[in-house]
């Protein structure tokens, strides 16, 4: 199979291009690892807030090494710093701003994402694999959008968008839009549409790599 | 007068009994109440059930708790942290039962427990391998999951100010669990950087109220898990 490193978006492009659809002032949450991103290509003349569920809203960039402070966190457990604004809040409070539908965005990484928005991303259900699932289960059913951001493919050259998930699910029916290094994709009632491909990339590359139909009808009306 | 302190956390765990469910504060070192935790170990209480965001990193704190065998069950959302070696080899091993708990379920599990809630619906882990053999109810076109409130005998937990009533406050992203889990336990223990007399904290801004608390230990240079580890310290 392909590698799809050296093709379409880079992680940071993809990172900026999940920027571009968050409007001003929104309240995210981004997820550990590759969604990370997204906080280094915030669009001019926007701001985010971000919350890390152990406990913080308005989460800011690394600290400088004399700013470290080890209780003062994200949920990846590295140290972070926090903006003008900020608020600490029990885990409680910080998940009745998830479970209560308070947050505007989630963007998460992905194992598979189905066609009907399925989400697998906690667990590949190895034997000796030590279970661990952290905030997901409740980003996912609580918060009102849920963006995936993953490489299209696995390392092995799996399709990580499928039918239906092989792997444990994090939530059924829950994510809304998918950013990868080949194409930005709808998860409609109808299944996967595409939005939007990303430059020298053809329809045909990305569905040749899909695991489940991808309908093109979508595409304009989503960018409007 | 009231006066809630405790000389010392060996004093202050002293009574913690074999089989006790103990809850312990902390998402990762943040909040971590290791000197609480280490006298626990001294004091050597057995067949404990956890309950605690994660299992520690390193040999010390609640990662050397864990193995010193002291603890027969863990309820937890992310036991493997890195840097978690201890929780994984007990339990490849078999010697620890796990009870895997979203996260947010398990805050509002404990806080629900403090509460008086004996249980609750949400649609969290629905369809997922979590929510297998729980009862489940549709409510409008959702289905919930039914989640049991937790209580536990013992909270263990680290605060940053507390006065001798037993009002607390907190530092930074350490906070985490420790208000829900001060008012869960029968007995709740605090560490606290910082005692004062009652009257001198701003009652605005008390985070938990004294009525959830039952001793306070003075442990003016809290240690902290990160420093432990690259000193390469071990517990005991």
């Amino acid at each position: 199979m392909t590698s799809a490193t050296s093709i379409g978006w880079t992680r940071d492009a993809i990172a900026e291009r999940v920027a571009q659809d968050i409007p001003n002032g929104s309240y995210v949450n981004l997820g550990i690892g590759i969604p990370e991103l997204v906080a280094s290509h915030v669009p001019a003349g926007r701001t985010f807030i971000y919350h890390t569920e152990n406990g913080l809203l308005g989460m800011g960039p690394s600290p400088a090494a004399s700013e470290s402070d080890p209780e003062l966190i994200n949920a990846g457990k590295r140290r972070v710093t926090m903006m003008p604004g900020a608020a600490f809040f029990d885990q409680a409070t910080s998940f009745a701003m998830i479970r209560g539908g308070h947050l505007d965005l989630s963007v998460l990484g992905a194992f598979q994402v189905a066609a009907n928005g399925d989400l697998a991303n906690w667990s590949t259900g190895a034997d000796d694999a030590i279970p661990a699932v952290g905030g997901a289960m409740d980003l996912v059913a609580g918060v009102k959008r849920v963006f995936v951001m993953t490489t299209h493919m696995t390392k092995e050259g799996e399709p990580k968008l499928v039918q239906r998930c092989t792997y444990p699910l994090t939530g059924r029916a829950v994510v809304t839009r998918i950013y990868s290094d080949l194409a930005v994709i709808d998860v409609t009632a109808r299944g996967f549409a595409l939005v939007e491909l990303a430059p020298g990339i053809t329809f045909d590359f990305v569905q040749e790599r899909t695991a489940a139909p991808i309908i093109t009808s979508h595409a304009l009306e989503a960018r409007q | 007068m009231i006066d809630k302190r405790f000389a010392s956390a060996r004093e202050a765990v002293a009574d913690i009994f074999d089989g006790a469910t103990v809850m312990i504060g902390g998402f990762g070192e943040a909040g971590s109440p290791i000197e609480l935790i280490h006298a626990l170990i001294d004091q050597g209480a057995k067949g404990l059930t956890v309950v605690s965001n994660n299992t520690g990193t390193g040999l010390v704190g609640l990662a050397a708790l864990l193995r010193a065998e002291r603890v027969s069950k863990i309820i937890c959302s992310f036991p493997k942290t890195a840097g978690s070696t201890v929780f994984p080899d007990l339990y490849r091993a078999g010697k620890i039962q796990l009870e895997l708990v979203p996260q947010g379920t398990l805050a509002e599990r404990i806080r629900a427990g403090g509460a008086g809630i004996v249980a609750f619906y949400t649609p969290t882990a629905v369809g997922t391998p979590l929510a297998q053999g729980k009862e489940s109810r549709v409510f409008g076109d959702r289905e919930h999951v039914l989640e049991h409130g937790i209580r536990a005998d013992f909270t263990l937990i680290k605060g940053r100010t507390a006065d001798t009533h037993g009002n607390v406050l907190y530092h930074r992203t350490a906070r985490n669990f420790a208000p829900m889990m001060a008012t869960a336990a029968t007995v709740t223990i605090v560490q606290a950087a910082q005692v004062v007399d009652a009257g001198a904290l701003d009652a605005e801004v008390i985070v938990t109220p004294g009525i959830f608390v039952d001793r306070v230990v003075h442990v003016p240079a809290p240690a902290l898990e990160s420093a432990l580890n690259e000193a390469g310290a071990s517990y005991p």
